[in-house]
């Protein structure tokens, strides 16, 4: 089977120096990917690098078995949408504005506006449970709603492959359970960069990065041990089963 | 509900589309029928009637060559220079993100003077292609060092960025202002001189019809390219990276979108000279009038610059009997307290 996004040896440098080194990866259909590590590991940059913005210094980025840097940018944006970090904006747009954007790769001076477009929104909007709120000026919602438009947005692009760059940032615990949940339902591909250990645990597998190399790549249970987040964060963790059968907790110390 | 959603992206509001002909019609007619010399608009329809072959009245020849020669071009040529400059700012607050982008904030207006005087005074081929060629050039050139100069200063997007870079438009302003000066202490002659600083003001006073073979092809090439980059405008509402991974080809956009841009300004700056704040003013207000989306706001935008451009030519001549001010004082004495307006609104964001 072919993955349906895929990276081989991809590397990225800046300047000279590599912030990304021998990233490979084989994305399955409807699988979730998380991605993992500190600050400055070069989270945001494969993710870049995935969506086809950044382009890779060594190796190369396949989107369904083809070159990435073979493909056009609407060919791209047809197959792969990204919700980057805090995507604001200025301008007075609505809600239903801003999801209709995710419409873009599929219109065209001669391609028009048509009811398959109107229906995408109406679905988007629904996914994510906005559709009262899509007469809404932007700059009246809250952190949580924002992250909900921009994830809408990107389900209205059709996309098969979903990039979202740490989607809970700034969210309270109630939204960023929401927004876990509302990303596991949708039925696309999925690769999310994440800061907490306890949502990576929801992920099919996670990719563990650290100075811009892939450390470790499997199913989280087998992945995030003590001594592997000792290494990677600097923390003494300590796993802990949960009383009711879900998934474990994990509590950390600062190393002694 | 959902008939409701089907009408709004499609044909939602754009009724009022119908009526922009007439009101650029009534504009150029206004436009026309006011003056220094006071001619019935009787006569003013009559002489166009009869120079649009819809008639054959005896004409009075003095009234016919004022109002065919000199109010209706400078009219029309006021009306393609104020939609060129509007959708020029337009364009130029779309793709850098900034409210303050505009031609003439960002110095694009001063380099395209230096070029078209360069051109004028070293008379390289003389006339207006070549004019507009040079301050096309000087525009580039302009545009080009404007934004290195913000990138290497840090400036990027929201009010912070939109300071630097509008700092860095003043810096360029002010050096290709000078350079237009040294060129003419340089070069011109005094009677050179006289006529090139009266245009540099922003002036219409020389406008004849040769000039709107240029003007109407520019106006219509911008509106156009406005038009079929409306979607691709709007999905930068997010930022660039936004657009880009909304499908938009980038480097594509911007080169030929900031180009259409240049090149407007460029060809109106070698027709008029510098004319503020059109730019600014104008697609701000329409943003208000018709809201954000593109594929409302570019028509909008144009016909409002058109229509500006050519009321603030009519008030530049009437204001002081017996003397005509440059068009570019009233679009100043306009635009300046809209700037401030932009500017403090933005703080508050």
């Amino acid at each position: 089977m072919t993955p349906i996004l895929e990276a081989v040896g991809a590397s990225h440098a800046v300047r000279g120096r590599e912030i990304l080194s021998d990233i490979s990866l084989r994305l399955h259909p409807g699988e979730t990917l998380g991605l993992i590590g500190p600050n400055g590991s070069g989270k945001s940059t494969l993710m870049g690098m995935m969506a086809g913005l950044l382009r890779p210094s060594r190796g190369e980025i396949r989107l369904e078995g083809r070159p990435m840097a073979r493909l056009g940018r609407r060919q791209i944006a047809r197959r792969l949408a990204l919700v980057a970090q805090s995507a604001e904006t200025a301008e007075r747009i609505t809600v239903r504005d801003a999801v209709e954007l995710g419409r873009t790769p599929w219109l065209g001076p001669l391609r028009p506006w048509g009811a398959q477009d109107d229906d995408a929104v109406a679905a988007a909007l629904d996914a994510v449970d906005m559709a009262h709120m899509a007469g809404r000026d932007w700059a009246s919602l809250s952190g949580g709603e924002r992250q909900r438009v921009h994830i809408a947005r990107a389900h209205a692009q059709a996309p098969r492959v979903l990039l979202l760059d740490e989607p809970t940032n700034h969210l309270d615990i109630h939204h960023q359970i929401a927004i876990l949940d509302l990303v596991a339902q949708l039925s696309v591909t999925t690769v999310i960069a994440l800061h907490d250990l306890h949502h990576a645990l929801r992920c099919d597998r996670i990719m563990v990065l650290r100075a811009g190399r892939c450390v470790a790549l499997g199913p989280p249970m087998e992945i995030l041990t003590p001594a592997l987040i000792r290494e990677i964060f600097a923390v003494e963790a300590e796993i802990i089963p949960h009383p009711g059968g879900g998934r474990p907790v994990f509590a950390f110390q600062r190393l002694a | 509900m959902r008939a409701r959603a089907a009408t709004r992206s499609t044909g939602r509001n754009r009724g009022w589309l119908w009526l922009a002909p007439a009101v650029l019609v009534a504009a150029l007619l206004f436009g026309t029928a006011v003056g220094e010399t006071r001619i019935p608009l009787a006569t003013v329809i009559e002489v166009l009637a009869v120079k649009a072959g819809l008639g054959s009245a005896a004409l009075d020849p003095i009234d016919a060559s004022v109002i065919w020669h000199y109010r209706l071009s400078r009219a029309v040529v006021a009306a393609c220079g104020g939609a060129s400059l509007a959708l020029s700012g337009l364009i130029l607050q779309a793709l850098l993100r900034n409210p303050l982008a505009e031609p003439y904030l960002l110095g694009i207006s001063a380099g395209a003077s230096t070029g078209a005087v360069t051109v004028a005074v070293a008379g390289i081929g003389a006339g207006l292609l070549s004019m507009s060629a040079g301050a096309f050039a000087g525009a580039l050139t302009a545009f080009a060092l404007v934004a290195a100069l913000a990138r290497a200063a840090g400036g990027g997007t929201g009010m912070r960025g939109a300071g630097v870079i509008i700092l860095a438009g003043i810096a360029g302003s002010q050096m290709f202002n000078a350079l237009t000066a040294l060129i003419i202490a340089q070069s011109a002659s005094a009677e050179q001189a006289r006529g090139i600083m009266f245009w540099l003001l922003g002036n219409l006073s020389g406008v004849r019809w040769p000039d709107s073979w240029v003007a109407v092809p520019m106006a219509a090439l911008a509106l156009g390219v406005a038009l079929w980059h409306a979607r691709a405008l709007d999905a930068f509402a997010f930022g660039a990276e936004s657009a880009a991974s909304l499908g938009i080809d980038l480097r594509r956009t911007q080169v030929l979108l900031i180009g259409t841009a240049s090149l407007a300004t460029a060809i109106m700056v070698s027709i008029a000279g510098a004319i503020g704040f059109v730019g600014l003013v104008v697609p701000h207000a329409m943003r208000i009038l018709v809201g954000p989306r593109h594929a409302r706001l570019v028509p909008a935008t144009a016909l409002a610059g058109a229509v500006f451009l050519v009321l603030s030519d009519v008030v530049s001549r009437i204001v002081i009997p017996g003397q005509v001010l440059p068009i570019g004082v009233i679009t100043a004495l306009v635009g300046a307290p809209a700037f401030a307006v932009v500017m403090i609104r933005g703080r508050q964001r």
